[in-house]
């Protein structure tokens, strides 16, 4: 699995993402675990913060390349820019270039974007990690968020390591890959069509039967477990990478003693 | 039509408290999802179809007033006649004069967005000319004084139970008694009624799916008929059409129309795509004396060179709003004007302003979905984007998320500063958070606690965690 | 300035474009002149039969029904046979297609033929297709003096007639026909590409046949 030309081993920068540094790091371990379990050395370059998203799509475009700015020299030197989140490796890879369209540092914005991937697909298709060796009792349905989904094509390669867990069960949900109503600051600029949304969401996902909700990213599962236990569903909710590296003895998203 | 894209967020909150609405909603997403699907799988060549059909609406846009020269000239060459109309104003005007002079007491009309656009229907009732809809959707909605929910799906918003309500309101000439029980016989109902207007009307009017420049021809495109039946019978037919419609050749109308219904209804081809040109020829035994054409701007010569001129590729298939988990959820009268859904997002805040129509870009989740399905490839998000960048300039949205994303802003921009904050914050609201490591209530994040808990942080934050020694993972797994 | 020296101006103006550039004239004649084709789907590209089996499976996949006869001589009988099958009148509205007068209608007695356009009461209507088109399971017709388009609209049966010879593999084959018989740039008054029956799915997207259109389209396939 090395990087076999020149026979050293990929240095990978990890964008830990806003949500995954504050709210659960475990998320941010676990992608570090998987990294280096694939050969990969990790760095996590202190002068990150957040990919910019709740400005860009805020129409706040000064703030957005101030922010890109920061996190692509942040993020000199490394093989690879890898991120726990389709949608914050989405806004590096497809949008940072788009900000500096014309600019002197737009060359450096592409070969950026060209360094980035999404953790779990960066895993399957770079690295060519074809099973991990982990344990997870139970059933679980994955749901596709969006911008992996439909800007950097993550469809297959979680399942395909998903299904590499010993013990686990994938249970497809309807519309797995029909949109959380998260969509960022639309959740609380619209909490009521947000809430319309994430509503046909859990039910599909309890309709799956399946005991753990996976996906892969944080925004749209704080989302749909905030939905779920409001609902009273005792259904666990988990990132992806927490599975897929075994660390699944942290309790859930949202979930503690009850 | 009355605008009420400002109350968008008030619209939604009825609609979603709306049963009848909500049932009748589940059908666009039980309609028309697969049967598009089923349709694109069944054609390999599909994507190569769509880059070539934006190409073609790409050149167009290029080059369009050359083809809109070309157009003219060929309508003439075959006996009809251009109109040119730089308002709705200017086109509701055009064709009262054509009405006029055809001594017109009744119009038939087949479904058309644009005349939506320009408010033809009451225009022309205030000046005592009878408008009668002949799309059944269409028909059902004016039964009902309402406006279209969906560009190609007008009445998708009902249930059958209402629509025989209003049969039963209006045809009072039936008899009481009558089943009307299932779709089938309100559609026969509607046929019988709709036969005779067809028969009695002085002028028809049609909007155009395309305007084909090499041949002076319109085309439509429809299921029913009815937009036929509209245009055969009268003495005059009236095409509607606004500048964009137009495409260079014959074969640029078919490659787009391969794309066309099966993005719209999962349809190979709709049941009837109708070439007009100009008005009936010697010797013919049918069609309209008078051939007429109104090219209308209303705007759109404004949006060429502009970051939304990708919008003038849109060929109102509507399977954005098909697709749109937004639309599924609130339907398309809560955007409050002509176009909903996606691409109403983009284009209404262009046509009537983005500072009454601003909730309409920033209601979406960014979902990609619409985008994905296009056929003309319109980059949709990235265009609602732009609309978010241009109330940002103007400050255009609300002072409270003006000022928060500024208070975020400042610290996004400044990493140690982050650092500092976050390590402070985090922990604190960790511990706020209990023993079930979630809130039930926050203040400042009523939005997000008003329908679903909110997870507590697990402790530290990972940054914290990672410089006091996590640099191994390995040693915290162990 | 007339409307429409105003939209051209604001049109150009938006482009940055001026009318004397000769470039861009020149490439928006260049494609009126020699359409390109675009990209042509597979499926309807076979040989002779092939393409008439495709033909007829699309037809009734959007539910049409297709009959095959020889021989236009035969074309009389299957309308006949239709009508009883259905208990229709024997009765047809025809117009004066000379590919259909050909045919040995006065064999068949008891059957009424009106020629002319369709009206209110013409419950059956009989027409001939000019090409069929194969990927879409099409039929196009080109309005003229013997060719009312009432006719394919008005009656709640439409039986339309097409040679096999005539079937194309895709829509734009109709398009080099139709330039091939009217002239470059020239168009019949109405070309109708009809696809199967009339439908509507507009209360409750239920799908049903016989919306304003006809309720029924029977397609005879002739060789």
């Amino acid at each position: 699995m090395l990087d076999t030309k020149t026979n050293s081993a990929p240095k990978v920068g990890l964008f830990v993402t806003c949500l995954v540094d504050l709210f659960r790091p475990s998320v941010g371990f676990a992608a570090v675990k998987l990294l280096e379990d694939a050969g990969c050395v990790v760095e996590v370059p202190p002068a990150q913060t957040c990919c910019g998203q709740p400005a860009y799509n805020s129409g706040d475009r000064e703030d957005t390349r101030a922010i890109a700015r920061n996190t692509i020299e942040a993020f000199e030197g490394y093989d690879y820019i890898v991120a726990p989140s389709g949608s914050c490796a989405g806004m590096l890879k497809k949008h940072y270039p788009l900000l500096f369209k014309g600019e002197a540092i737009e060359q450096q914005a592409v070969e950026f974007s060209n360094k980035v991937h999404e953790l779990v697909s960066f895993l399957v298709d770079v690295i060519g990690v074809k099973s991990v060796s982990a344990r997870h009792e139970g059933s679980v349905t994955y749901h596709d968020s969006c911008s992996g989904l439909r800007e950097l094509r993550i469809r297959s390669q979680p399942r395909a390591l998903l299904s590499s867990v010993e013990g686990l069960e994938i249970r497809e949900m309807k519309e797995a890959d029909v949109c959380c109503g998260f969509g960022g600051t639309f959740c609380v600029k619209y909490p009521d069509i947000s809430n319309a949304i994430v509503g046909k969401k859990t039910q599909n996902i309890r309709e799956s039967g399946a005991d753990t909700l996976l996906a892969g990213d944080l925004g749209c599962l704080m989302n749909m477990a905030g939905k779920l236990q409001r609902e009273g569903s005792g259904m666990k909710v988990r990132h992806v990478a927490e599975v897929l590296a075994g660390m699944d003895d942290t309790p859930p998203i949202g979930g503690g003693r009850n | 039509m009355q605008i009420t894209s400002p109350s968008f967020k008030e619209n939604s909150r009825g609609a979603l408290a709306d049963a009848q609405l909500q049932k009748a909603l589940g059908n666009v997403r039980a309609g028309f999802i697969d049967k598009r699907l089923k349709a694109v799988e069944a054609l390999p060549e599909f994507d190569l179809l769509r880059d070539n059909a934006r190409a073609i609406k790409d050149h167009v846009l290029a080059h369009l007033d050359l083809y809109l020269e070309a157009y003219e000239k060929k309508v003439t060459e075959s006996g009809g006649h251009v109109h040119w109309a730089e308002t709705a104003e200017d086109a509701r005007r055009i064709v009262l004069d054509i009405c006029r002079k055809a001594n017109a007491r009744t119009v038939t009309k087949g479904k058309s967005m644009i005349t939506e656009e320009i408010g033809l229907n009451d225009f022309l009732e205030a000046e005592g000319i009878r408008p009668v809809e002949t799309d059944l959707g269409e028909y059902i909605i004016q039964l009902r004084g309402e406006h279209p929910s969906h560009i190609i799906a007008p009445a998708v918003h009902l249930n059958k139970e209402q629509v025989e309500a209003d049969f039963r309101r209006v045809h009072k000439h039936l008899a009481e008694g009558r089943d009307l029980s299932e779709p089938e016989s309100l559609l026969g109902e509607a046929r019988s009624v709709l036969r005779s207007e067809y028969f009695a009307a002085d002028v028809g009017i049609t909007g155009a799916n395309f305007l084909v420049a090499e041949t002076g021809t319109s085309i439509i495109v429809t299921n029913e008929g009815n937009g036929d039946l509209t245009q055969i019978l009268p003495r005059v037919h009236i095409v509607m059409a606004s500048l964009e419609k137009i495409v260079p050749t014959l074969d640029d109308a078919s490659q787009i129309l391969r794309v066309l219904a099966r993005s719209a209804t999962g349809q190979d081809m709709s049941v009837y795509t109708t070439l007009s040109t100009g008005p009936r020829r010697p010797g013919d035994p049918d069609g309209p004396e008078e051939y007429h054409v109104v090219l209308l701007d209303n705007g759109r010569s404004s949006m060429l060179g502009t970051e939304f001129q990708e919008m003038l590729r849109c060929i109102r298939c509507g399977a954005c709003m098909n697709h749109c988990p937004v639309y599924h959820a609130v339907g398309g009268h809560a955007y409050g004007w002509v176009y909903p859904g996606p691409m109403g997002a983009v284009l209404t805040p262009s046509l009537i302003g983005v500072d009454k129509a601003g909730h309409l870009p920033n209601a979406s989740t960014f979902c990609g979905r619409c985008e994905e399905v296009c056929p003309m490839r319109i980059p949709l998000p990235k265009m609602m984007r732009h609309w978010r960048e241009r109330e940002f300039e103007r400050g255009l949205n609300p002072a409270t998320q003006r000022y928060g994303l500024g208070l975020w802003a400042f610290f996004a921009k400044r990493p140690r500063l982050y650092r500092l904050a976050s390590s402070l914050g985090i922990p604190v609201l960790s511990l706020l958070g209990g023993g079930k490591r979630r809130f039930r209530y926050l203040p400042l994040a009523g939005g997000w606690t008003k329908y679903r808990d909110l997870p507590a942080p697990e402790g530290r934050t990972f940054m914290q965690q990672w410089r006091d020694g996590g640099a191994s993972v390995r040693a915290r797994v162990a | 300035m007339s409307a429409r020296e105003a939209i051209l101006k604001k049109v150009r103006a938006s482009l940055g474009a001026s009318p004397e550039d000769g470039a861009r004239r020149e490439a928006a004649e260049h494609r009126l002149a020699s359409p390109p084709r675009g990209i042509i789907p597979a499926r309807g590209q076979l040989g002779d039969e092939e393409r008439v089996v495709l033909f007829c499976k699309m037809a009734e996949k959007v539910s049409a029904s297709v009959q095959r006869v020889e021989r236009a001589e035969d074309v009389p009988a299957a309308v006949a046979d239709y009508l009883r099958a259905r208990n229709l009148p024997a009765s047809v509205r025809m117009g004066g297609d000379p590919r259909l007068e050909a045919m040995p209608w006065a064999r068949l007695k008891s059957l009424e033929i009106k020629n002319g356009k369709a009206g209110y009461e013409d419950e059956v209507g009989v027409s001939h297709a000019s090409v069929g088109v194969a990927e879409t399971g099409t039929i196009a017709m080109f309005s003229g003096p013997g060719n009312p388009t009432t006719v394919n609209f008005l009656p709640e049966h439409h039986i339309v007639v097409v040679d096999a010879k005539d079937i194309e593999g895709d829509l734009e084959s109709v398009m080099s026909r139709v330039r091939e018989k009217f002239g470059k740039g020239q168009m019949p008054r109405t070309l109708n590409f009809i696809t199967g029956p009339s439908r509507s799915g507009d209360i409750e997207q239920k799908l049903l046949l016989g919306a304003h259109g006809p309720r029924a389209l029977h397609l005879i396939v002739v060789g």
